[in-house]
């Protein structure tokens, strides 16, 4: 225990969400700020606590959607009007009714990649290392377990005085996650 | 989210908690192999060696070993390519719609579904490429610049399809592969072999359930399901202007693109159940895909069929009030002509049997139900086969009428994407959990937060 390993954070495990979502409110109103909760399924409580509320995503999928309308129409816009013109019964060239499925094809194509990959560069995936894994007992956070981890680098952050403040909010486990 | 619990029974077995949710469908692939799984791959394989073999005849010696010819140019191949592309949609239909709806009873199979559709849609492409008389060239269809100098006509609703059905492929695996990652996660966390815990260590990608990351999850989800929303329209709606846009009698009608969609979820509700009802039975997941789930499904079938139903009436309806001779010649055809035998079955079994879906006491008799299922799967099969051979086997000049019937190797390559559909199905319900985990854990009563804010 006396090794002192580079430490990320700390880590306490609780049995359920009740418990977890006034815990981060109690370290929030002593001041942490750097931590972060590790739920088994999506809780909005939790990230009402942290105060996690906006994200980018639906703003990159908007972009997402008007960059694939835009190429949609653009695309047969230049093909069938300015480099392949094909003059069928005197119809117009840039025939808008006939164009319109792919262009909402290629809106929707272009919206849902940006939302899959736009999610997941934000968050930073794949990450193939992460410390919070090094804790054995975090495999049970894909399973039943909250985990609540205050970081390190938090300026309130202190060894010792942390660990006695999450052992008071009755965790099931509190382990040290080294980096 | 409401969980509604009120006379049809729970959406979710009593008892369970975050352990035995997560366990027990997590169980289904990580334990041993299980004789009967072996046995339903085996039978799937070998069905589909019988469409390797078609196809490997179809790529020697062309698509004249098809049954198609002269007036009707399309045939089982293009029934099928609707027929596989239908089934689908329900997949999506659960997973995005009824989530935008808040609809929790979506949660025990939406994935399952969505697995269904993929596969359903693989199996769709392939129609139309081998269609094509030379498939290794089907890269023609695509707008890439090339030697030739020239670009696919963007005014033909066939390329409509090549773009509609490519970003529908996109779009659901994108939805499926979102939906499996935290569940991917567990299965990394619970694996006891090395290999599971690498191979789904490198799917999940790293997900750990930060609070941070779910946040952008459930935006980026949500926005899936909106987008999938439309598109599950779209896309059925031009399969259908593939035929409405013609002007082949019994293809040119308005009520084409709804009464596809609505055929489409139809079809795909149908092999939902067909499909559902045994594996619930042999993996033991009546907790978790309950009859309530069987209830509301067999519902959603009744009232698409109504609307299929009322398809087929403003078909006769719409040939008889525009008077238009070689409309009301077409429905003449069909109901007294040389294929009125499967009109008549397609009634039978696409309108009258589903009817027994009013009554209470077959929705939640399983084996009758199941029959139900199975009528639909065959009746929205017919229904592709009177719209395309009999619209076109007799359209307006009778010297250029015809007749058409499968070969073998037709009906070889059908047997065969069966065969496809059921290999890749076995296979995903071994190899991933076909209940989504994580949103089965948001079900029970213990993920709420009890305290009010202060």
């Amino acid at each position: 225990m006396t090794a002192r390993v580079p430490l990320y954070g700390l880590m306490a495990e609780f049995a359920d969400v009740n418990h977890l979502v006034a815990a981060i409110r109690k370290l929030r109103q002593m001041g942490y700020r750097r931590m972060d909760a590790y739920t088994p399924f999506p809780v909005e409580e939790v990230w009402e606590e942290l105060g996690v509320h906006r994200n980018m995503v639906s703003f990159l999928v908007f972009c997402g959607g008007l960059t694939g309308a835009l190429f949609g129409i653009g695309l047969q816009y230049w093909t069938s009007v300015i480099d392949y013109p094909i003059n069928v019964g005197g119809r117009p060239l840039f025939s808008i009714p006939a164009f319109v499925p792919v262009t909402f094809e290629c809106t929707v194509l272009f919206a849902a990649l940006t939302a899959v990959l736009g999610m997941l560069a934000l968050n930073g995936l794949p990450a193939p290392y992460h410390p919070v894994f090094n804790v054995p007992r975090f495999a049970l956070a894909s399973r039943d377990r909250f985990f609540l981890c205050v970081e390190a680098t938090d300026p309130l952050f202190d060894r010792e005085g942390t660990r006695r403040v999450l052992e008071s909010l009755s965790p099931v486990s509190v382990a040290e996650v080294s980096d | 989210m409401s969980a509604p619990a009120r006379d049809l029974g729970p959406i979710i077995g009593p008892g369970h908690t975050f352990e035995t949710v997560t366990d027990k469908i997590a169980a289904v692939v990580l334990s041993e192999t299980r004789r009967g799984w072996m046995l339903g791959f085996g039978v799937s394989f070998v069905l589909l060696t019988i469409f390797l073999q078609c196809v490997a005849v179809l790529l020697v010696r062309g698509i004249g070993i098809w049954g198609i010819n002269i007036p009707v140019g399309w045939g089982f191949d293009i029934i099928n390519f609707v027929w596989w592309i239908g089934i689908g949609h329900a997949g999506t239909l659960i997973s995005a719609i009824l989530l935008l709806f808040r609809q929790t009873w979506r949660t025990s199979i939406n994935r399952f579904a969505e697995a269904m559709t993929l596969f359903a849609v693989a199996c769709a492409g392939l129609y139309p490429i081998l269609h094509l008389g030379r498939p290794w060239l089907f890269y023609w269809l695509l707008p890439y610049p090339n030697a030739m100098g020239m670009w696919p006509n963007f005014r033909s609703p066939l390329m409509w399809d090549v773009f509609a059905v490519s970003t529908y492929a996109t779009v659901s695996a994108l939805f499926w592969f979102v939906g499996l990652i935290p569940d991917l996660a567990t299965l990394r966390d619970r694996s006891t072999s090395k290999v599971g815990r690498i191979i789904y260590g490198i799917l999940a990608m790293g997900w750990r359930g930060s609070a941070r990351h779910w946040n952008r999850y459930e935006t980026a989800y949500l926005l899936l399901a909106g987008l999938s929303t439309p598109l599950v329209v779209s896309v059925h709606s031009v399969v259908s202007f593939d035929f409405a846009v013609g002007i082949i009698p019994g293809w040119h009608a308005t009520i084409f693109p709804p009464y596809f969609v609505a055929g489409a979820i139809y079809a795909g509700f149908a092999m939902v159940l067909t499909l559902t009802i045994p594996l619930r039975v042999y993996y033991g997941l009546e907790d978790f895909i309950t009859m309530r789930h069987i209830n509301y499904m067999a519902r959603v079938m009744l009232a698409t069929g109504l609307v299929v139903a009322y398809g087929y009436m403003m078909e006769i309806f719409m040939a008889w009030y525009s008077g238009n001779p070689f409309e009301s010649f077409m429905v003449e055809n069909r109901l007294t002509g040389p294929y009125r035998t499967l009109y008549f079955a397609l009634i039978l079994t696409n309108v009258i049997i589903p009817q027994l879906l009013w009554f209470q006491r077959v929705r939640t008799n399983i084996p009758l139900l199941f029959m139900v299922a199975m009528s639909i799967n065959i009746g929205m099969w017919l229904e592709r086969y009177v719209i395309i051979v009999v619209s076109l086997h007799r359209d307006f000049l009778p010297s250029s009428w015809g007749m058409y019937a499968g070969t073998i190797y037709d009906y070889g390559t059908f047997i065969g994407t069966i065969g496809l559909f059921l290999t890749l199905l076995f296979l995903f319900i071994r190899l991933l959990p076909m209940i989504s985990i994580f949103e089965m854990r948001t079900l029970l009563p213990e993920a709420k937060v009890k305290e009010k804010h202060a």
